[in-house]
């Protein structure tokens, strides 16, 4: 059925000719939208590479001085410094969080699929932290986190681990891994469905005929079911890596813009939003130009890479 | 007998699995537990004793945090912006996923790519240039600088999800509607609204949870405090209570609450039209 309905979609005539004196009309069809995210989407984000190149006073656009503001930002300190310290961060984040979010994920989705009881009603529960606002996450675990009177450390003394309870956003040494299983904790749930989604697009057959060839158990997982999975896992690698290198919200909500403790929670987006938004970029004033050429680095980066993994995977997966 | 029951586990590995599962589940939800739980004590019994329930139900903090902060505006703001940009997104984005995916005009390819393009665009990336274009414009300070901000960055999924969804859909029965006299007007809005209503829930669950959550836009284009909306409320809460455990509690409790009411309503929805964008 459904395969019928594509077929007439998408072969022999499945576009119209407009006819008669008002036939123009149809055009207006796509313009409000085409305004608005030229407006406020594509207009921002070109105007951004060009505010990179100039000098900027404040909000006052001066002369155009080319890249130095790209050689300010990587050869004159505490910018450079800043700007590697921050992106060591993002690189932290998107290794904890492939290893911990999509690792715990994978587990989850891959009992949920070998149908464990209960299941509709975990998926609700893994699923719930996503609904909420980040900044809501970020105070909540705030408090949770609390070194004096956080439900974690009490927990921690309840059960005999007193030893263990720390300060944990407080401690240059324990921050930043703090927020990004916070951050973990938020996209389990989603991570878990991207997961889900593709075990169960698997064919059964392949399954079947495999298991008549005696895989089994792990082997099974590594040979046959992981390689399956591997557009799932390929998204969700994407959708981590690009979430990482823009990770803002929850380190703002936790340790405020300037990545306390030390700037040991800083991230690159962090560093961005000081440079552009307020005087304590390390410049003493907003720098506009800085923040634009920053923005650009960042752009660069989150296409490029997430651009390369996916043409990498996709070749890897035809390989297998 | 569909797929994973196949495979065969020892029945050690399978306990091993049900612990993990509902380990974590516990992990999962016991904050936002604990969260419900707390805004119902005093700051005495949170303090004193963080992870048991409450002694009494309460509402007295409530009556307090509507006092300190004006929690009904923030609620209001929320629920003007949210709806007003996902009913622009969704009528906008049908609008032109019906122009892409139906008429054949040169550059109909080359506008459908344009749009998305806009699904690679970090946009806070360019939030400077947009807060200079909303000082221009003289929106900074005005719910319709964040409706427009949603809009715009909402369309591009939305229109890559309904130009998918109306590529399936006979053409023939605009054909029919068309001899009967329909305009493409109407044609839009009797016969096609109604048939791309399940790719419309996907579209709007989207975007509602982004703009309901998002604090990043308010944060710089709201400072009025009648203005803000609900997340960057928290802010100010936490800002101005910090001790008040009972009542920070009582506030992200309001905060998380109509989310979590929505989703439980409609969980299956909510799931699916999440995922329904990242896997095809």
């Amino acid at each position: 059925m459904i395969e019928e309905v594509e077929k007439i979609g998408t072969s022999g005539r499945s576009t119209i000719k407009p006819k008669g004196r008002l036939r123009w009309l149809v055009h207006l069809f796509p313009l409000p939208a085409l305004v608005i995210y030229t407006l406020f989407v594509v207009y921002p984000i070109f105007s951004a590479f060009t505010y990179s190149l100039y000098e900027w006073n404040g909000i006052k656009r001066g002369i155009f001085i080319g890249l130095q503001n790209f050689l300010t930002l990587f050869q004159v300190e505490p910018f450079n410094t800043m700007f590697w310290n921050a992106f060591g961060h993002n690189v932290i984040y998107f290794i904890v969080e492939m290893i911990v979010q999509n690792g715990i994920a994978f587990a989850l989705a891959f009992f949920i699929y070998r149908k464990i009881r209960g299941s509709g009603f975990l998926k609700i529960a893994y699923f719930m932290p996503r609904l909420l606002s980040v900044i809501v996450v970020g105070f909540l675990w705030k408090l949770i986190l609390n070194p004096n009177y956080g439900a974690l450390n009490t927990f921690l003394a309840k059960v005999g681990l007193e030893s263990w309870a720390k300060p944990w956003l407080g401690d240059p040494d324990t921050a930043l891994l703090a927020i990004i299983l916070v951050n973990c904790w938020f996209g389990i749930g989603f991570a878990m469905l991207i997961f889900l989604a593709g075990l169960q697009s698997i064919p059964e057959e392949l399954i079947e005929a495999a298991r008549l060839d005696g895989a089994k158990g792990l082997h099974m997982l590594v040979k046959i079911i992981l390689p399956l999975c591997m557009p799932a896992i390929t998204i969700m690698t994407i959708f981590t890596f690009i979430q990482a290198f823009e990770a803002f919200e929850l380190v703002y909500a936790m340790q405020g813009s300037m990545g306390e403790p030390f700037r040991s929670t800083d991230t690159l987006a962090v560093y961005f939003y000081r440079l552009a938004f307020s005087s304590t970029g390390g410049s003493g004033d907003v720098a506009i130009g800085l923040g634009s050429a920053l923005a650009v680095v960042l752009f660069a980066i989150v296409a490029s890479v997430s651009a390369i993994s996916l043409y990498l995977m996709r070749k890897r997966e035809v390989q297998h | 007998m569909k797929g994973g029951s196949e495979l065969k586990t020892s029945p050690s590995a399978r306990a091993m699995q049900y612990v993990f599962a509902y380990v974590f589940m516990l992990v999962a939800i016991y904050p936002i537990v604990l969260m419900i739980a707390s805004s119902f004590k005093t700051n005495m019994e949170i303090f004193s004793n963080p992870l048991s329930l409450p002694q009494s139900f309460s509402l007295d903090t409530y009556k307090k945090l509507w006092e300190a902060v004006p929690f009904g505006d923030f609620l209001l703001n929320s629920v003007i912006v949210s709806v007003t940009s996902v009913v622009l997104i969704a009528v906008f984005s049908a609008m032109a996923a019906f122009y892409v995916s139906r008429f054949s005009y040169r550059w109909t390819g080359l506008l459908y790519f344009y749009f998305l393009v806009g699904l690679m665009i970090p946009i806070k990336l360019g939030i400077v240039p947009l807060f200079l274009l909303m000082k221009n414009l003289e929106l900074l300070n005005t719910l319709w600088s964040l409706i427009l901000i949603y809009t715009a960055s909402g369309i591009p999924i939305s229109v890559f999800i309904l130009t998918g969804f109306f590529r399936t859909l006979p053409v023939e029965l605009e054909e029919a509607a068309r001899i009967d006299g329909c305009n493409h007007f109407q044609v839009f809005w009797r016969v096609l609204l109604p048939l791309i209503r399940p790719a419309l829930g996907t579209v709007v669950i989207i975007n509602f949870i982004s703009a309901w959550n998002d604090f990043f836009f308010p944060l710089i284009f709201i400072q009025e405090e009648a203005l803000k909306t609900i997340p960057v409320g928290m802010m100010v809460l936490f800002g101005e209570y910090e001790t008040d455990w009972s009542l920070l509690f009582a506030g992200l409790t309001l905060s998380a609450l109509p989310m979590i009411g929505v989703f439980l309503m409609a969980s299956r929805q909510f799931m699916e039209g999440l995922t329904a964008g990242a896997v095809k």
